[in-house]
């Protein structure tokens, strides 16, 4: 069993123990009388610091502390040590923003005190007067921190104590978050000068329809958001959606384009409009909607109601609750018995099934596009969370676009941000007590993504690396892309702020966290880039017709199932007054026989990495994101070995080609060459060759303390107690040892 | 060529052109017939394809191989060799009802099963049954092994890749406290043994043979590996015959001290390989373990690996849950159900304890009942981990000659070649198991190994195919009294006549420090190329990572071979160089390059 949780009272054992006793420390270093600050971000106010406190180092094997201060400002907790900082060879992958030993408040997932050497949960509000003797963090990055607070004052103590808990738990208004002191501090101009587009714009969205070759409208109704607080500024429906049923229901049930099939085809989003039966006039207005969709081509529309076959936004977050209790890992002893039934216990969270959920109804979206050519209507309570989910996932599966850095930038902006996903609540960003809301969506869809990159990674331009570095931006308070409920939140918070118009960095602008060294580690040194249907693509966007028919819809010609119509007005008509919200109108199972023999004839196919993409579902094929989760377990890390041990031999033998190639050119032989390096080199090779003894985790584990002793597996029998009889049996049955 | 079929992740190696048999059946498609094979029986059937159904087609039997062609879905080819077929049932009779469900059942030792159907009429698999029976299982029916009969030729020699002597010199060996006995040059100290052994200098004949008395088997403590800079050894024996009366020999006790004393270790180690329990328990027929009074100087260590019968039957759920269809809605716990990669864990776990003890200085001893299953798996691991030597396509040959063929693995009672008696209890996949500890390393390790994962399931396609006589027979006494090395073919003969097959391309060499894996479930994972390599579903492909590694290699190569041109033609009048570079038969033509270089 895992120590985790607040039932430790209840326990006699002592749920956390000690590897270092005070005495100990204190012989090998007096605590220092002297504070240091960080560096602090303008806008950026310590509220509290405290020295001397003892930070455990993570690295169970050498078995110390290191003395420090801790403090507690505006943007995070920090624990400065008093120890000179030692040259760290580690520390090109550093985040300009935050430290290794820096907590954005945001970050903080769970505060846990041991007294009396129990272990319990802080919750907001308990515990005030008494602090514990340890203080162990738990951070929403997987990061664990543990801090001894016994060697200094008492009242210094509680006030570090009090601190924390009040800055990282207790309810705060949107106001109090650090983007909003950090804001001011840039100026307005800093967004325009990226390529991300923000999808704020009219032309952003009618650039985006040309792309994809839409046949759609532009909604600028909604400019001071007068239709719905719950939608884009702009926003395109389909064509024939009248200005009178634009307005009917504020915001409600409007089928939003997401994305364009070269077909002709589309897919749209909408939340659900609550109709009764007797509601005449709404029943009237949907019927409305579907023609609209179903009239953007060939007259076909299928309906899938999310919620009726995902899981809902609190499933999702029970199951992730569970999940990442895996990986918080306090101590060598939680490791190895949690070890021990290792992939039950992950199977029991259900999380992987979830992810293999969300990419089964991708799947089943992309062949009713791909396959029927038949518009797709996706629809869910709010319409920003699993619609946000299967839209994006489609759309990346499907346009290989959205498989470069700033398509996918862009997908993010569109379909989650200006598509009003309600970050705010989704994350609890001000840590309310009803925690309804809360819920890792975006998350759910990186992991998609991460599982679509691990089993087609030349497909990609961005790296895992990348995509881990964006699921822990979404905790960085600086940032106003993942700060809000909607568009018309954030433009609200910009125009009313007291501090006159305010402007955030958008999390696209990686210079704001990394290096340019660093930064190259987003690029995936494997890209089979395109280059010249990218350009022309640009330009004129025919191009994708022919890119995607390398799918012959003739290999994919099945009998049409029920519950999709095409060139049938009447029946559809039929239809729909017979069953309102026709779903997937087919034997229950399957779905999952039909995308499998989908995905079959799709892998029969060569492999096109600018096609159509599939994933494959089947168990073996899910697999955890380990540089996410396992980044920071000193326990699990591979010193020298690794997947970044080939990363660095490709990266090596890249310098050797480039260099080549300069030698070649100065020699005049070879003078195109220039035209090839129009993108940033895609592999920092001093990053990856700075040490011969990378950890599996690079560019996240610190490798300071790197020990040469192996880890060594504790409680193994306890896994197996085979105890049939089979296990007492000797080897060789049938001899005898005979006794001399 | 081997076992290759479709959905074979290691595409065939070439083979060396065979001499067609010119007889009057169809040709046997676009299979070459190796040299000495020879066709036995066509016959027209169905193939009950778990993937894509029911197909027809011709079955091809000769004496190493069955060959099955569809001819409703031409791709899909079967390519068996006879040595993989573990069981032939027949199905149904001829008053069966259904379709389909008269034929055979063939349960192969490689993870799969083939069911053909036949007519039901006139007995129509009498004679492919009969002689498919005689010739997949020729032992037991008085017929030699294929590889007895192969004529292959190849450029390399396999039998010179591993000669005891040199390999004992390759670890500075004898030395001044180890010596090489010949004491077994006839096999009669232990007839299981090599006949070269490495033992304490200060140890005579004499009390070798004491020792033998003591030890299961006679199979006495000797050196596998010894540590260049602190001496250290590994040694390998089996266990010693205390029994329930908990006898002592004091030519043991002092034989141990010796090999303690070799290097000076204060403490010796011995690894117990098993379960204390089971230790315990052998006691009643004879065996035991180390006891702390009679070993004082020596620390016990028992690895808790299990026995053969728990590793068989762990593989057999392994089987269910991926063959023919991978279990799909609880994959995870299904895999744990198994217990294959737990078992897996256990043995990397016992390597990596004795590869640090070793690592650290001090001399360990290892044994397990007998000394040749879950011995042979910890010797070789540790080796692996301490000796970057075996990590070479060549060395890691020399490893398995040595610790694993020379050592006395019985791989005739462990695989059953050319026996029909399918249901042995002697039968487990140790071997295998080890091989798949190897994997996880090369996983974890990825530029660490010369070899590759194509020359590991070679390797276990050969295991089965009794092509070669590398794996025949149960030690080097049986196999000398055969003749093995004169008259079959060494499976390394394949392998190091077309080497760039099997090697990985990321290797660097000098990785030459200790390599310990991570034996944690969340680095374990089941080698999907190798256990569910028949599912078509499960996508094989070179890795894209490797592919473009290569294309990257042959770019440079490229590069280079053009600067060498370029700094000769500098020395010549400069007109040479406007002609080398606008011709259109250039070597390297323009666009090329650029498709190779952009994606960087």
């Amino acid at each position: 069993m895992l120590s985790l949780g607040s039932g430790g009272a209840k326990s006699t054992k002592p749920s956390f123990v000690s590897y270092v006793t005070p005495e100990e420390i204190k012989s090998e270093k007096e605590p220092q009388k002297k504070e240091r600050h960080p560096n602090l971000l303008p806008g950026e106010v310590v509220f509290c610091s405290t020295n001397p406190i003892l930070k455990y180092t993570q690295d169970d094997i050498s078995q110390r502390g290191i003395f420090g201060t801790l403090l507690c400002t505006n943007f995070r907790v920090s624990f400065i040590s008093d120890e000179t900082p030692q040259e760290e060879p580690t520390q090109h992958f550093k985040n300009k923003l935050y430290g290794e030993n820096d907590i954005p408040l945001m970050c903080v997932d769970c505060l846990y005190g041991v007294y009396d050497e129990k272990k319990k949960l802080i919750t907001g509000g308990m515990l005030k007067n008494k602090y514990p003797s340890k203080m162990i963090i738990h951070c929403k990055d997987l990061r664990v921190f543990q801090f001894c607070l016994t060697f200094t004052k008492e009242e210094e103590a509680k006030k570090i104590f009090q601190g924390i808990v009040h800055h990282c738990l207790e309810p705060k208004s949107l106001k109090c978050v650090f983007a909003f002191s950090y804001a001011n501090t840039k100026g307005p101009e800093m967004q325009r000068t990226q390529r991300t587009l923000m999808f704020d714009s009219q032309e952003d969205w009618s650039q985006e329809m040309k792309r994809t070759k839409g046949n759609c409208r532009i909604v600028t109704e909604n400019q001071n958001f007068e239709l719905s607080e719950r939608l884009p500024k702009y926003f395109i429906i389909p064509a024939a959606v009248s200005d009178d049923d634009l307005s009917k229901f504020p915001g409600k049930g409007l089928p939003i384009w997401c994305w364009s099939h070269h077909s002709g085809c589309a897919l749209f989003k909408a939340s659900s409009l609550p109709v009764t039966q007797e509601d005449g006039v709404a029943q009237a207005w949907m019927e409305r909607m579907l023609h609209a969709v179903a009239q953007t081509h060939l007259y076909s529309v299928k309906i899938e109601d999310l919620l009726e076959t995902l899981p809902n936004i609190q499933d999702i977050q029970q199951s992730y609750t569970k999940f990442k209790q895996f990986f918080l890992i306090d101590n060598s002893t939680d490791f190895w018995m949690s070890d021990v039934k290792w992939f039950s216990s992950l199977e029991n969270t259900g999380w992987l099934d979830i992810i293999r959920q969300c990419l089964q109804k991708a799947v089943e979206v992309v062949e009713c596009l791909e396959k029927e050519n038949t518009n797709v209507l996706i629809t869910e309570e709010e319409g920003s969370d699993l619609c946000c989910v299967i839209s994006s996932l489609v759309q990346i599966m499907m346009d290989p676009h959205c498989r470069t850095l700033t398509g996918f930038q862009n997908l993010v902006q569109k379909e989650w941000v200006a598509g009003c996903h309600a970050f705010l609540d989704r994350c609890n960003h001000l840590h309310q007590k009803d925690k309804e809301c809360q819920s890792p969506v975006f998350l759910l869809f990186l992991e998609c993504v991460w599982q679509l990159v691990q089993q087609h990674s030349p497909a990609f331009q961005f790296s895992e690396t990348y995509l881990t570095v964006l699921s822990d931006s979404i905790h960085v308070p600086a940032f106003g892309t993942f700060l809000f409920n909607s568009a018309f939140q954030r433009e609200s918070c910009l125009k009313h702020s007291q501090r006159g118009p305010l402007s955030w960095p958008a999390v696209w602008d990686w210079s704001m966290q990394f290096d340019c060294k660093a930064q190259e580690l987003f690029i995936n040194p494997l890209y089979a880039e395109k280059l010249k249907q990218e350009k022309v693509l640009r330009k004129v966007p025919r191009i994708k017709h022919q890119r995607q028919l390398s799918l012959p819809s003739s290999a994919f010609k099945t009998p049409p199932k029920k519950g999709f119509f095409k060139d049938e007005a009447e029946s559809l008509k039929k239809m729909l007054r017979v069953k309102r919200f026709s779903r997937w109108m087919v034997p229950p199972d399957s779905p999952a026989v039909a995308t499998r023999q989908f995905y079959e004839a799709w892998q029969q196919k060569p492999l096109d990495y600018h096609g159509l993409l599939l994933p494959c579902l089947d168990g073996p094929a899910m697999r955890l994101w380990m540089q996410r989760y396992l980044r920071w377990t000193p326990e699990a890390q591979i010193l020298g070995g690794g997947s970044v041990a080939i990363t660095s031999k490709l990266a090596e033998l890249l310098g050797e080609v480039r260099a080549l190639q300069r030698e070649l050119a100065q020699k005049g032989w070879w003078d195109s060459m220039g035209e090839g390096h129009h993108r940033p080199q895609t592999m920092s090779l001093a990053l990856v060759r700075t040490s011969l003894r990378l950890s599996s985790y690079f560019p996240f584990a610190a490798s300071r303390n790197w020990s040469f002793k192996p880890v060594i597996p504790t409680g193994l029998l306890q896994s197996l107690m085979v105890t049939d009889k089979l296990a007492s049996q000797e080897d060789e049955t049938n001899e005898v040892i005979s006794l001399v | 060529v081997g076992s290759s079929s479709f959905g074979d992740p290691v595409p065939p190696a070439p083979t060396h052109p065979a001499s067609r048999e010119s007889l009057k059946m169809e040709p046997l498609a676009d299979v070459a017939l190796l040299p000495g094979e020879e066709r036995v029986i066509d016959k027209d059937l169905i193939y009950m394809c778990p993937f894509h159904g029911a197909l027809k087609g011709k079955v091809f039997i000769t004496n190493y191989r069955l060959y099955f062609r569809s001819t409703d879905m031409s791709t899909v080819t079967l390519d068996v060799p006879l040595g993989v077929i573990g069981r032939i049932e027949k199905m149904g009779g001829a008053s069966s009802r259904g379709e389909n469900s008269y034929g055979l059942d063939i349960t192969c030792k490689d993870m799969r099963n083939l069911r053909f159907a036949l007519k039901q009429e006139g007995h129509s698999r009498r004679d492919i049954f009969g002689e498919l029976f005689k010739y997949a299982f020729p032992l037991s029916h008085g017929m030699p092994l294929f590889a007895f009969l192969s004529q292959e030729k190849f450029e390399e020699n396999g039998w010179s890749v591993y000669n005891s002597i040199d390999e004992y010199r390759r670890q500075n060996l004898p030395s001044e406290q180890w010596r090489i006995s010949f004491i077994n040059e006839s096999y009669e100290l232990c007839d299981t043994y090599p006949v070269h052994l490495v033992v304490p200098y200060k140890a005579t004949d004499e009390d070798l043979r004491r020792v033998a008395t003591f030890r299961s088997r006679g199979r006495i403590p000797v050196l596998s590996w010894i540590h260049r800079e602190n001496q250290a050894v590994i040694t390998r024996c089996s266990q010693p015959l205390v029994g329930m009366s908990g006898k002592r020999n004091k030519d043991d006790e002092r034989y141990l001290d010796i090999i303690r004393e070799a290097n000076g270790t204060p403490r010796l180690t011995i690894y117990d390989a098993r379960p204390n329990v089971n230790a315990v328990a052998n006691k009643a027929t004879g065996g035991g373990y180390e006891g702390d009074d009679a070993y004082q100087n020596a620390d016990l260590v028992f690895l808790d690996i299990h026995n053969i019968h728990v590793m068989r039957e762990s593989l057999k759920k392994l089987k269910d849950i991926v063959y023919p269809n991978v279990e799909e809605a609880h994959w995870l716990s299904s895999l744990e159900s198994t217990h294959w990669l737990e078992h897996i864990k256990l043995v990397l776990s016992g390597a990596i304890q004795i590869a640090d003890k070793v690592s650290s200085g001090s001399s360990v001893v290892v044994h397990c009942s007998d000394g040749w299953d879950r011995t042979a798996q910890l010797t070789s691991l540790a080796m692996l981990m301490l000796d970057s030597y075996y990590r070479t396509l060549r060395g890691f040959q020399v490893l398995l000659e040595k610790e694993w063929i020379g050592f006395g693995h019985k791989f005739t009672s462990r695989i059953g070649h050319g026996d029909k008696n399918h249901a042995d209890q002697d039968r487990s996949p140790i071997f295998l198991q080890f091989v798949d500890c190897v994997w996880q390393m090369t996983k974890q390790f990825p530029t660490a190994f010369e070899f590759n994962e194509r020359c590991l399931v070679t390797i276990l396609d050969h295991l089965y195919s009794c092509r070669f006589g590398t794996f025949l027979y149960n030690c080097e006494s049986v196999r000398d009294s055969n003749k093995v090395r004169s008259k079959t073919v060494s499976l390394w003969s394949l392998i190091n006549s077309d080497k760039a097959a099997y090697v990985n391309p990321f290797y660097t060499s000098d990785c030459s420090r200790v390599l310990y894996p991570v034996a944690s479930m969340r680095h374990l994972e089941l080698w999907v190329n190798y256990y569910i390599r028949w599912n078509p579903r499960i996508r094989h492909q070179q890795s894209p990572v490797e592919q473009r590694y290569k294309e990257l290699l042959a770019l440079r190569d490229q590069y280079l071979k053009k600067l060498e041109e370029l700094q000769l033609s500098d020395s010549t009048p400069s007109s040479a160089r406007l002609t080398n570079s606008s011709t259109p038969n250039a070597p390297l033509p323009n666009q090329h390059l650029t498709h190779l270089q952009t994606p960087f």
